[in-house]
C-alpha cells in the first residue's frame, strides 16, 4: 500500500493561545515495500508525521493519501477503521498500553476490533508471540507479571497481529538494553523482507537508519529539510552535524581518519567491512608516508 | 483529542487578573461561591452574570479558547436544565403532552439553578487560568495558616492540592496518548455506537491507573530523595504581596454583594 503525503501543515490546537505549527509543508512518498526512516532532533516533528500515516492526525492544510483513501485538511473523516487495519503503529513506549486480563487477549484485542473471528485472533496471537520470541506459556499469564522486556515485544505482537501492510515504528528500542534492541530491530526488517512491508521508522539511531532504511528523511524544525537514500545522505555528514544530529559510528570513524591521515576516500561508507576494505586499499597504497 | 480542555489549566498572561495576588483572588472565587446563593430573580442573576463577564473581559482570555475548552462542562449545564425541567412540579402547567408536564416553576429553576453552575464553572476556571498552580497552593497555604493551631494538615493539603493541578496536563497528554494507541489498535473514540464507546474507556482506564499508581510512587521517591520531610522549617522563594489592585477587587464584590441583598426578591 502506498503511502504520500502532500504539503502537510500541521498545528496543534489550532484557534487557541496553545497553537503551536508542529510541522509545515512536509511531502514524503512511501510506496509500498519501502523502508523509509525519518531521523530528526526531539522536537523537529517526526513524531506529528507519523501520526498523520494513519489518520491518528488529520493534516490542518495539504492532504495525505493512504491507500486508496485520501485525508484532506478541513474534511470530516468518517470510517477510519479501514486505513487503521493497514497500517499499524508501534507507539514509543509501547508497553503502556497494555490492558487486558492476560497476554492472549491483549494479543487479540486489535485483531478483534477489526472483525477477526476469536478463533483466528487466537491463531493469530500464538504466531505473534512465536514471531516476537516469546514461549507460547506467556500467553496465559498477566501482562502486567512480565519484565519490561517482555511487556514491550507483547505490546509489539499486539500490532503486528493486526497484519498491517505498513507498519510504523516510533522509537521501538528506547530504553531497551542493546541486545534486545538489535533483536527487535532485526525482528522488523525480517517481517520487512518477508511479507513485503512498507516499515517507517521514526529514530534518534543513526546506525539504524544506515544499517535497514532504503530511503531516509531528515526532519528540521517541522520541515523536511533533506531526504535521499543512506548513501546520500551520510555522504554529507557535516551537513547533519550541524543540524546537532549524529552521524553513523562507521561514517565518523571514516571523518577521524581522513582528518588524522589528511585525506579524502571515494565514497562515504556505511558498513564496518567497507570501511575497513577502504582502509586497507588506502594503506596498501602507501598511504602513510 | 483532549487537547482543547481547560480545566485546571494555566494562560500565561499579563492582564489584571494574572498580576493579583493569589490570597485575594481565592477569597473573591470563596466568596462568589457563596454570593451566587443570594441570587433569586432575573435582576440579580444579571448582576450576577455581568460581573461573571467583566471578569472574564479582565482576565483578557479570548472568549473563544474559553468556550471551545468549557464545551463538555456545558454538557453538565444542559444536563442540570434539563433535569430541572422534568423534576420541579411547582406552579402552572406550561405544556403537556401525555404524562409529560413542565411547569413554570421548572422552567425558572432550570434556568436560575443552570445558569448559577455555569457561572461557578466561569469563575473557578478563571482562576486556574490566571493563576499558576504554585500561586494557587501558596495563597491557600497562608489563608489557611492560622488552622495550624488546630493541628489541621494545612501544609499537607497544599502540597496535595499543588501534586493534583500539576498532574493534570500530564494526565491528559498520557489519556491523548494512549487514546491514540488503541485507536491505533482500531478503538473508536469519536464514533460507532454509545455501547461500543462505553466499553472503549477500560482500555483507556486501565493503562492510565496503572501509570498514576507508578508515577505516585516515583514522585515520592525523587521527593524524599530531595530532603523533602514536609512544612516544618521549610522557606519560601516566593513572596506574596498584597496591592491596591486586590483591596480593589474585592471592595467591588462586596459593593456587587450588597446590591445583590438589596434587590433579592
Amino acid at each position: 500500500m502506498d503511502i504520500s503525503l502532500k504539503n502537510v501543515e500541521y498545528r496543534y490546537q489550532a484557534d487557541s493561545p496553545f497553537e503551536r505549527l508542529a510541522i509545515s509543508d512536509v511531502s514524503i512518498d512511501i510506496p509500498s515495500g519501502t523502508y523509509l526512516a525519518i531521523i530528526g532532533h526531539t522536537g523537529s516533528g517526526k513524531s506529528t508525521v507519523l501520526q498523520h500515516l494513519n489518520a491518528l492526525l488529520k493534516p490542518t492544510r495539504g492532504s495525505v493519501v493512504i491507500g486508496s483513501r485520501e485525508i484532506r485538511a478541513k474534511r470530516k473523516e468518517k470510517n477510519l477503521k479501514g486505513v487503521r487495519e493497514k497500517v499499524g503503529i508501534v507507539f514509543q513506549f509501547p508497553e503502556h498500553q497494555l490492558f487486558e486480563e492476560t497476554v492472549e487477549k491483549d494479543i487479540m484485542f486489535g485483531p478483534m476490533n477489526f472483525g477477526v473471528s476469536e478463533k483466528e485472533a487466537k491463531a493469530r496471537a500464538r504466531a505473534a508471540i512465536n514471531l516476537v520470541g516469546l514461549s507460547e506459556e506467556i500467553l496465559e499469564k498477566s501482562p502486567f507479571d512480565l519484565s519490561g522486556g517482555q511487556m514491550r515485544r507483547v505490546a509489539i505482537a499486539g500490532v503486528l497481529a493486526m497484519e498491517p501492510e505498513v507498519i510504523v515504528l516510533d522509537e521501538p528500542t528506547a530504553g531497551l538494553d542493546p541486545r534486545g534492541r538489535k533483536e527487535i530491530m532485526d525482528l522488523f526488517y525480517s517481517l520487512h523482507k518477508q511479507k513485503n512491508l512498507s516499515t517507517v521508522l521514526v529514530t534518534h539511531s543513526m546506525e539504524d537508519a544506515a544499517r535497514y532504511a532504503d530511503e531516509i528523511v531528515v526532519m528540521h524544525q517541522g520541515k523536511v529539510f533533506t531526504k535521499g537514500t543512506p548513501e546520500l545522505i551520510f555522504s554529507n555528514p557535516q551537513a547533519l552535524i550541524e543540524l546537532g544530529l549524529d552521524v553513523p559510528e562507521v561514517v565518523g570513524l571514516q571523518l577521524r581518519i581522513e582528518e588524522s591521515f589528511k585525506t579524502k576516500f571515494k565514497k562515504i561508507s556505511l558498513s564496518e567491512d567497507e570501511l575497513a576494505e577502504m582502509v586497507a586499499e588506502f594503506l596498501e597504497g602507501g598511504g602513510l608516508k | 483529542m483532549m487537547e482543547k480542555m481547560i480545566f485546571g489549566r494555566y494562560v500565561p498572561g499579563d492582564s489584571i487578573l494574572h498580576r493579583m495576588d493569589p490570597r485575594s483572588k481565592l477569597i473573591i472565587v470563596f466568596l462568589f461561591v457563596c454570593v451566587v446563593f443570594i441570587a433569586n430573580n432575573a435582576w440579580t442573576y444579571g448582576i450576577l452574570a455581568a460581573y461573571t463577564f467583566i471578569m472574564v473581559g479582565m482576565s483578557k482570555i479570548s472568549p473563544r479558547f474559553l468556550y471551545g475548552g468549557l464545551k463538555p462542562i456545558f454538557l453538565l449545564v444542559v444536563f442540570t436544565f434539563l433535569l430541572h425541567i422534568f423534576m420541579t412540579k411547582e406552579g402552572d402547567i406550561v405544556f403537556e403532552l401525555g404524562w409529560l408536564k413542565i411547569y413554570e416553576g421548572g422552567i425558572r429553576q432550570g434556568i436560575f439553578i443552570s445558569l448559577r453552575f455555569f457561572l461557578l464553572i466561569l469563575i473557578t476556571s478563571l482562576l486556574t487560568l490566571t493563576t499558576t498552580p504554585i500561586e494557587i497552593t501558596d495563597g491557600l497555604e497562608t489563608l489557611l495558616n492560622p488552622l495550624k493551631k488546630v493541628n489541621f494538615p494545612v501544609h499537607e493539603l497544599a502540597l496535595m492540592m499543588s501534586i493534583s493541578l500539576r498532574f493534570i496536563p500530564t494526565l491528559m497528554q498520557e489519556t491523548d496518548k494512549i487514546m491514540k494507541a488503541q485507536t491505533a489498535r482500531g478503538v473508536e473514540y469519536n464514533s460507532g455506537p454509545i455501547k461500543e464507546r462505553i466499553k472503549a474507556i477500560v482500555p483507556l482506564l486501565i493503562p492510565l491507573f496503572i501509570s498514576s499508581f507508578k508515577r505516585a510512587e516515583e514522585l515520592a521517591v525523587a521527593m524524599e530523595a530531595r530532603g523533602y520531610k514536609g512544612g516544618e522549617g521549610r522557606t519560601k522563594y516566593r513572596q506574596l504581596t498584597w496591592g491596591m489592585a486586590d483591596t480593589g477587587m474585592i471592595l467591588f464584590l462586596a459593593a456587587v454583594t450588597i446590591l445583590l441583598i438589596v434587590l433579592r426578591g
